[in-house]
């Protein structure tokens, strides 16, 4: 899947850059975008060295268990594939907390270290599992109460009151949470009906 | 409101921080040794981070670039028309998953051309606020940890992509009307 659309994107606009004369911007588009992404993997790592050095103190001192014992009952029915005790879900609810409180950079070495975790209890392979999907589906969904970016866009155009979409944006994003994991569920079924899971 | 918010946005993260501190240190763990124990990992994981980005980058911005998902939006206009869904949000609805920056990018460009009091501007506001990139996501989280087949994330990112802009569509007219 990702291989075709991978290749799809690339050949696709490749090809239209032919037809439609924009072989120039394709060409810039090529290197300027490579040599983003490398930039961007070095913003990250500050962010990424100094969240993963905090939360090992978190992980060592049993606040991580802790903040996983008050939500137990909810985090075994979502990943009912994960031991109630096990790190996974320390991280996993670590990383949907800093998602809607808008900590965006917190929350990625968070869903980082969460993935790690999946990954160790699906046997160290390199294909994806159940609870991986599911933590997906809840992830990019992105359950927000402060879309802070936005508002201060909104405040920029000086809008008449900046915050007046904060309540469309929980709702909005509340279904689309509820419809991701359902959409999640559906899936594992096929699956298991399909008998591949 | 924003005040009230903004303050506690501004508050939060040291709050944390200082929260993990104090608990570790209460719980005698040594503190200093241990965050830089956990940083190291950081280092090695946004290394490995470096080909899954360029690669999945290069393919969107030659896609963009080309003028190849234009195309597509204009092609995808008629229908959507036909669905009521307001065509000058499209773009920023397909972009959405796919390019943070971009989308960032087209939402303030719709609040400023249709105003952020208007319809555009709140649904293109609510839109960016309440879905994720879901293939930057992937990316990051798959790549970091080198999950190479990624089965049905993919699609139930992309479906839940959906129903959070239908959603937002949804939503916005109820609350504020179309105006």
């Amino acid at each position: 899947m990702v291989n075709y659309i991978w290749v799809g994107m690339t050949v696709i606009g490749i090809v239209f850059g032919m037809i439609n004369g924009t072989m120039d911007q394709v060409n810039e588009a090529l290197f300027v975008s490579a040599k983003e992404a490398v930039t961007l993997c070095l913003g990250l790592m500050s962010i990424l060295v100094f969240w993963l050095g905090l939360m090992k103190i978190a992980e060592e001192s049993g606040l991580l268990d802790k903040l996983s014992n008050l939500f137990r009952p909810f985090m075994r029915w979502l990943f009912p594939e994960v031991p109630p005790n096990h790190p996974a879900m320390g991280y996993i609810l670590s990383n949907m907390m800093a998602n809607t409180f808008g900590l965006g950079n917190a929350a990625t070495p968070l869903g980082i270290k969460a993935m790690e975790q999946l990954k160790k209890l699906n046997g160290g392979k390199a294909t994806v599992s159940r609870s991986m999907v599911t933590f997906l589906a809840i992830n990019t969904s992105s359950v927000t109460l402060i879309p802070t970016t936005v508002i201060a866009i909104r405040m920029n155009y000086d809008a008449h009151s900046p915050t007046d979409i904060v309540f469309p944006t929980i709702i909005a994003t509340a279904i689309s949470a509820v419809g991701g994991i359902a959409i999640d569920r559906y899936f594992y079924y096929r699956r298991k009906r399909n008998g591949r899971e | 409101m924003l005040h009230w918010m903004t303050t506690i946005s501004i508050w939060m993260i040291p709050l944390l921080i200082l929260t993990i501190l104090l608990y570790g240190t209460l719980k005698k763990v040594p503190t200093y040794e241990t965050f830089v124990e956990g940083g190291k990992e950081g280092i090695s994981m946004s290394f490995s981070l470096i080909p899954f980005l360029v690669g999945m980058l290069v393919a969107i911005s030659v896609f963009r670039a080309s003028g190849a998902l234009d195309f597509i939006v204009q092609l995808l206009n008629p229908l959507l028309a036909l669905l009521h869904f307001p065509a000058e949000v499209l773009p920023l609805a397909i972009i959405r998953p796919i390019s943070g920056t971009a989308a960032l990018g087209m939402t303030s460009d719709l609040i400023s051309v249709y105003g952020p009091d208007s319809f555009v501007g709140r649904l293109a506001a609510t839109i960016q606020g309440s879905t994720d990139t879901t293939f930057y996501v992937l990316t990051v989280y798959f790549g970091a940890v080198g999950i190479k087949k990624m089965g049905d994330a993919l699609k139930v990112g992309l479906l839940a992509d959906l129903i959070g802009i239908v959603a937002a569509v949804v939503v916005v007219t109820l609350v504020f009307g179309m105006k």
